[in-house]
C-alpha cells in the first residue's frame, strides 16, 4: 500500500499538469462514494422492510378466513378455529392503556411546556421521561406484576392495561411537550394581553393550536402499545377462551397469542399467528397513516 | 435625507395638533426596568394624555417596546424581568402587587407586531376576550362582535365568514381582527407595538386610518419604527435612546422644531 502510494506520488506530478487537479479528483471520488454508500444502505434497509411486509402478507393472507374473526383460539390438535378472543382482548387492553395514559401524558407534557419550562424539576422530569421511553418493556411488565398481579391474586386485563399505559405515557409526554413548544410565544402573550389567566390561555389557545400534533402523539402511542408483548406476559398473560367480562384472570391478546402459537407444532396455530401478525401490522399502519394525514391537514390550514 | 425631512414635515400638517389640555391618563414616575441584571429603562418620567395618540420612537433596543410592555405588565410572564417605580393609570399604580394583572390587561389592551389570530373562528376570536369578563346572552354577544368588527373596519370583509378560522384572513385583516378583539373588551387604553411593521402599505394605511378613528374613544400609545407614521397619526411623541426619554412633546413640535440635537439627528435620519 505504502509503496503504491509513493509510486503514485512520484509519477503523478509529471502526468497531471494542474497542481490541484489530483485533490479535486479525490474529493470528487469521495463525494460520489458517500452518495453511493448511503443510497446502497438505504436500499438495503428498505429491502429488508419490504421483505418482512411481503412475507407477512403472503403468510398472513393465507391464514385469513371469516372464522379468524368469529371463533376463539383452537385447542391443541383440533382443526380450524379463530382469534376473535385475542382481537377483542387486544382492543380492550390497548383502549384501557391509552385511556389511562392520555390524561397523565397530556397533563405532564403540558406541565413541562407551559409551567416547568427550564426549571430544575422540569429538567429532572424530562430526563426520567427519556429513561422511561427507552426502558425495556419486560421490566415494566415485571413492575406491574409486583404492583398489581401479586396483590390482586392473579393475572388480569387491568394489570395489562396499566402496563401498556406505562409504556404509552412517556411517548405522549414527549409529543405533547414538543407540540406545545411549537406554539409561538406571541400567541400566549396575545391571550394574556386580553386578561386571560394562564389556565385559559393553555386550554383555549395552546391546546387548540397544538391539537393536531397532540392527537397524533396519542395515535402513535396507541400504535406503539398495540404491538407490545413483553409487558403483557406477566400481567394480562393470555387466554385461549373468552375471558371473564370483569377482566380478571388471563385476557387473550394478539401479541402473546402470536408468541405462543408461532412456536407451536400445530399447523393451524401457526397460520393463526400469521393472521394475527398481519392484523396488528395493518392496524398500526392505518393508525400511522391517520396520524400523518391529521398533521398534514393541520399544516395546510 | 432631505426627502425624509420633507415627507415628515408635510405629514405633520395632517395630524391633529396635540391637546395638552387633555387630562393625563397614564403618568409614569421614576420607572426602571431590568432584564435580569441589565437595566434597560432608566428613571422614565412621562405623561400620556387622555384620548390622544402618543408615539414612542427611537432606534432599535432603545427601550420603547419595553416601556410599552410595562403598562399592562405583560413582561411579568417572564420571571427574569421586573420593573420598579410607578405607572399611575387614573391615579392607581399598576405596578402595585395589589392590582389584579388580568383585570388590568382587560383595561389596557395590546396589539402586537405580528398578527396573532387565535386558532379559532373569527367570531370566537372576538368573543374570547368579551367572555372572559362578561356573561352575555347570545344576541348581545353577537352585537358586541359586530360592533367591534365595524369599529376595526373589518365587518364588510368578514361578515359572511364569521365561522371561518381567523387564520384564513390576510395579514392586514388578521391585524385588524386583533385590534377588533382588543376593542371588543372596551379597554381604556390601547397599546400598539409596531402594529404595521409586518404589513403591506395598503394594510398599513387602513390601520392608520383606524387608529385615527379610535382616538375619539381610547387613549393610544404606539411604538413605531416609522417616523412618517409617528408624524401622521400621533399628537404626542416621545423620543427614546438607550433606555431614557430624550425628548417628549407635541408631535408637531418634535418634528418641526425639536429642542435636543439628538432628536433632530434621529428625525432627519442622521443616526438610528
Amino acid at each position: 500500500m505504502d509503496i503504491a502510494l509513493q509510486h503514485q506520488a512520484s509519477t503523478e506530478p509529471t502526468t497531471a499538469p494542474a497542481p490541484w487537479g489530483r485533490v479535486r479528483r479525490s474529493r470528487h471520488v469521495a463525494d460520489r462514494a458517500l452518495k453511493i454508500i448511503c443510497t446502497l444502505f438505504t436500499v438495503l434497509g428498505a429491502f429488508v422492510l419490504g421483505w418482512i411486509l411481503l412475507m407477512l402478507l403472503v403468510e398472513g393472507i393465507g391464514g385469513l378466513s371469516p372464522a379468524v374473526f368469529t371463533e376463539t383460539t383452537p385447542g391443541p390438535g383440533t382443526q380450524g378455529g379463530g382469534i376473535a378472543n385475542a382481537i377483542v382482548g387486544s382492543l380492550i387492553l390497548t383502549f384501557l392503556g391509552i385511556v389511562v395514559a392520555t390524561p397523565v401524558g397530556v397533563l405532564a407534557g403540558t406541565y413541562l411546556a407551559e409551567y416547568g419550562k427550564s426549571s430544575k424539576l422540569a429538567e429532572v422530569i424530562r430526563f426520567v421521561n427519556d429513561i422511561l421511553l427507552a426502558a425495556p418493556s419486560i421490566l415494566i411488565g415485571l413492575f406491574v406484576y409486583m404492583l398489581m398481579v401479586q396483590p390482586m391474586g392473579g393475572y388480569s386485563g387491568w394489570a395489562g392495561g396499566v402496563a401498556l399505559a406505562i409504556i404509552a405515557v412517556p411517548v405522549i409526554v414527549r409529543t405533547t411537550e414538543d407540540m406545545l413548544r411549537l406554539v409561538p410565544g406571541s400567541l400566549r402573550e396575545a391571550g394574556a394581553a386580553l386578561g386571560a389567566p394562564m389556565s385559559t390561555v393553555i386550554i383555549k389557545i395552546s391546546w387548540k393550536a397544538a391539537r393536531a400534533g397532540m392527537v397524533t402523539g396519542v395515535l402513535l402511542a396507541t400504535a406503539r402499545i398495540a404491538g407490545e408483548t413483553a409487558p403483557l406476559l406477566f400481567t394480562a398473560l393470555n387466554n385461549n377462551f373468552w375471558f371473564s367480562p370483569t377482566l380478571m384472570g388471563g385476557v387473550a391478546n394478539l401479541p402473546v397469542m402470536i408468541f405462543q402459537f408461532a412456536l407451536s407444532p400445530y399447523e393451524n396455530w401457526r397460520e393463526l399467528a400469521w393472521a394475527g401478525a398481519l392484523i396488528i401490522t395493518m392496524s398500526i399502519l392505518a393508525l400511522s397513516i391517520v396520524a400523518r394525514l391529521l398533521l398534514r391537514k393541520d399544516k395546510v390550514r | 435625507m432631505s426627502t425624509i425631512a420633507l415627507n415628515t414635515s408635510s405629514a405633520v400638517g395632517r395630524a391633529a395638533a396635540g391637546n395638552a389640555e387633555a387630562p393625563v391618563r397614564i403618568a409614569v414616575r421614576d420607572l426602571n426596568f431590568y432584564y435580569g441584571d441589565f437595566r434597560s429603562l432608566k428613571d422614565i418620567n412621562l405623561d400620556f394624555y387622555d384620548r390622544q395618540v402618543t408615539a414612542l420612537i427611537g432606534p432599535s433596543g432603545c427601550g420603547k417596546s419595553t416601556l410599552l410592555r410595562t403598562f399592562n405588565r405583560i413582561y411579568s410572564l417572564y420571571p427574569e424581568q421586573r420593573a420598579d417605580g410607578e405607572i399611575l393609570l387614573d391615579g392607581q399604580n399598576v405596578l402595585s402587587s395589589s392590582i389584579d394583572v388580568n383585570e388590568l390587561r382587560a383595561r389596557v389592551g395590546m396589539v402586537f407586531q405580528k398578527p396573532t389570530p387565535f386558532p379559532m373562528s373569527i367570531y370566537d376570536n372576538i368573543a374570547f376576550g368579551i367572555k372572559l369578563y362578561e356573561r352575555l346572552p347570545k344576541s348581545e354577544l353577537d352585537g358586541r362582535v359586530e360592533e367591534a368588527l365595524r369599529k376595526a373596519a373589518l365587518w364588510d370583509e368578514a361578515k359572511d365568514k364569521l365561522r371561518q378560522s381567523g387564520m384564513s384572513l390576510s395579514g392586514g385583516q388578521q391585524q385588524r381582527l386583533c385590534i377588533a378583539r382588543t376593542i371588543a373588551q372596551k379597554p381604556e387604553v390601547i397599546l400598539l407595538d409596531e402594529p404595521t411593521s409586518a404589513l403591506d402599505p395598503i394594510s398599513t394605511g387602513k390601520i392608520e386610518e383606524l387608529i385615527e378613528q379610535l382616538r375619539s374613544e381610547f387613549t393610544i400609545v404606539i411604538v413605531t419604527h416609522n417616523m412618517q407614521q409617528a408624524a401622521r397619526i400621533s399628537q404626542f411623541t416621545a423620543f427614546m435612546y438607550l433606555g431614557e426619554v430624550v425628548e417628549f412633546g407635541p408631535t408637531t413640535k418634535m418634528f418641526m422644531n425639536p429642542t435636543k440635537k439628538q432628536t433632530q439627528d434621529y428625525i432627519t435620519g442622521r443616526f438610528g
